[in-house]
């Protein structure tokens, strides 16, 4: 048995996880599941690309990259630019559409976040076309970790930034004012609102939140795998199945649910063959609805 | 010259409707689930595609390229298509019914997901990503005579139609049919009444996805190949659309709605080729599925009823006033 399949397995983990945090938010504060959340990680890797290239170009082109990694500041720039333009993608797309439906049935804005999804992935397939596309063309070289296992400088970096992203976001929900009470929301809105939370606004940062998460992780899989319009879509399946893995409104419980995914899916890749790989997480879900429906560390279902 | 214009432009009337009646099949088994039940598929393809390769491999000629085939008569596999997708729709239905309706729709969604990865990828079975061709065709004998054939064809499709919208329009009519609105409406109320909610959800989900399973079949025979890409969440999608937009909860707005969703698709898929040069068809046809992601949102926003909105329906042996729609 090659171990390689554990640093594959962590870094599709981390992708999944920082997404399904998203799903998890939404589902929790706003109680609907965003099927356009995918979306949001494929808008977010070409508001990414767009924007270190722009930088790129006003910086005179040629950026070096900085060692030994295989991006330069304009990406890192690119991409805190393009996380703010994600949270604002999915703020707008509440504006005009979620806003309006979750009062009257959530399982409509269900449906509308179905139309969005199929309309903003098009958008992107019109804008840049669908063929794939890099944030570099290098190579770089893996370096040996010992037990046969092997990892770029990128892969190494990504995860741990993740860690530290998800740490953030967890001492941010347990640990602040809004964190209480984006709690407080997801528990019982009304009674948040009575109690004098701000409601749209924590509803607001969900968004911000949700979106900006998605954005690194698009950035992710830009950086270890290809930009493409359906890179966010493909992932929508193992977001929903993390999510619920690791119990709605849980954020170690998302990150966790997405680990095991991602290297449930490595672990068949290896096994089964990657062409299944996209079963992985249906296999999964169903597993958890036959035997704990309310996920890992879940309360309610 | 004139005249061969005139009959190829009524065959391809007839092609046209013939499609767009097959779209209105899947629709109304939608409508059974959504319309009338409030249960929320979005795993349409899947059903659809399980019915197009049961019946492919219980009709066509014995190959080598997939399983089967089996060769028999198309009712049969009509027959088959409607009991295979009968099958799993109560499989993620006995999973999922009993939980929160969000997750009816992960789960539809992902077995949708995992229906098009096994058609892709089992080779053996469904002819992987070549599909299966040699599907017999409905007149068959009659395929020299274009207008006759696609006539004759349209007439089988409506036929089928036809049979549908009136066993729909008496079960929704039906003391069965008001118990699944009162379900959809409020669970508790039909509970304390004595009816099993889950029970009631089941069977119009598994007779949805039978009605889908056939739509399928019926699609498959009229064209006579099928391959995975036909099968992908983007029929899922345009499924849902027409439905919305010609009025769910009523059957009649099922099939409109499939008929007027086809007609935009198919002039819309035309106006691209007229437009835009052959290097940017590919892109521009992403345009579609934009637009009609666009319509769907905006008819969610400002005309949920869609055109024919739902029609109040009280048992004939009350003398009680419809209250206002739901």
């Amino acid at each position: 048995m090659n171990l390689q399949f554990v640093v594959d397995g962590l870094l599709t983990g981390s992708i999944i996880g920082l997404g399904a945090i998203g799903v998890t938010l939404t589902y929790s504060i706003l109680r609907f599941s965003n099927f356009a959340h995918g979306e949001f990680i494929a808008w977010g890797a070409y508001a990414a690309l767009a924007a270190s290239t722009l930088l790129g170009w006003m910086a005179g082109g040629n950026v070096s990259a900085i060692a030994p990694f295989s991006f330069g500041w304009t990406l890192i720039a690119a991409t805190v630019i393009a996380v703010l333009l994600t949270g604002l993608l999915a703020l707008a797309l509440d504006y005009v559409l979620f806003r309006r439906l979750r009062r009257a049935n959530t399982i409509t804005a269900v449906m509308a976040s179905f139309g969005a999804s199929m309309a903003l992935r098009s958008l992107l397939e019109f804008i840049f076309t669908s063929s794939p596309t890099y944030f570099s063309k290098k190579l770089q070289i893996a370096q040996k970790l010992g037990l046969g296992v092997r990892a770029t400088p990128d892969q190494m970096i990504l995860i741990v930034m993740t860690g530290i992203l998800v740490l953030s976001i967890h001492l941010l929900l347990t640990r602040t004012q809004t964190g209480r009470s984006m709690r407080a929301v997801s528990e019982n809105p009304d009674l948040a609102r009575v109690a004098g939370i701000d409601v749209g606004r924590i509803v607001n940062i969900t968004w911000m939140i949700g979106g900006g998460l998605a954005c690194f992780a698009g950035v992710m899989v830009g950086l270890l795998v290809q930009i493409r319009p359906y890179m966010g879509f493909d992932l929508l399946l193992p977001l929903f199945a993390a999510a619920i893995l690791g119990g709605i409104g849980s954020i170690p419980g998302a990150l966790i649910g997405g680990l095991i995914v991602g290297l449930a899916e490595a672990f068949a890749v290896q096994t089964v063959g990657a062409e299944w790989r996209a079963a992985v997480a249906f296999v999964l879900l169903i597993a958890v609805l036959l035997v704990r429906p309310a996920g890992i560390m879940g309360g309610k279902a | 010259m004139l005249e061969f214009f005139s009959s190829g432009l009524a065959g391809y009337l007839a092609f046209f409707l013939a499609t767009a009646l097959s779209y209105a099949i899947i629709c109304l088994g939608l409508n059974l689930q959504w319309g009338q039940t409030g249960l929320f598929n979005v795993g349409v393809a899947g059903f659809v595609a399980i019915g197009a390769y049961t019946s492919a491999i219980l009709t066509t000629p014995p190959s080598d390229t997939h399983l089967g085939g089996f060769g028999l008569p198309i009712l049969v596999g009509w027959a088959g298509a409607m009991l295979v997708s009968a099958a799993a729709t109560g499989f993620v239905g006995l999973l999922t019914l009993r939980l929160r309706s969000d997750y009816l729709a992960i789960a539809t969604f992902g077995i949708a997901v995992t229906i098009q990865l096994v058609a892709l990828n089992a080779q053996a079975i469904t002819g992987g990503p070549f599909g299966i061709g040699f599907i017999p065709r409905l007149f068959s004998g009659w395929a020299e005579d274009a207008l006759l054939f696609n006539f004759a064809n349209l007439a089988a499709v409506a036929l089928v139609v036809l049979i549908l919208y009136i066993g729909l329009e008496r079960l929704v009519r039906s003391p069965w049919g008001r118990v699944l609105r009162a379900v959809r409406e409020d669970e508790e109320a039909a509970r304390s009444l004595g009816k099993s909610p889950s029970h009631y959800r089941l069977q119009a989900f598994v007779l949805g996805g039978a009605i889908m399973g056939l739509g399928g079949a019926v699609q498959a025979h009229f064209i006579g190949f099928i391959a995975p890409e036909n099968y992908l969440p983007t029929l899922t999608f345009q499924v849902w659309t027409m439905l919305i937009i010609g009025g769910s909860g009523n059957n009649l707005g099922a099939i409109l709605g499939g008929v007027a969703i086809w007609a935009l698709w198919s002039v819309s898929g035309s106006a691209i080729t007229v437009f835009f040069p052959p290097e940017q068809q590919a892109r521009a046809a992403a345009l579609q599925i934009t637009g009609i992601g666009v319509l769907l949102s905006l008819a969610l926003l400002l005309r949920p009823r869609g055109l024919l909105g739902e029609r109040i329906n009280v048992s004939r042996h009350t003398d009680a006033k419809p209250a206002k729609a739901g």
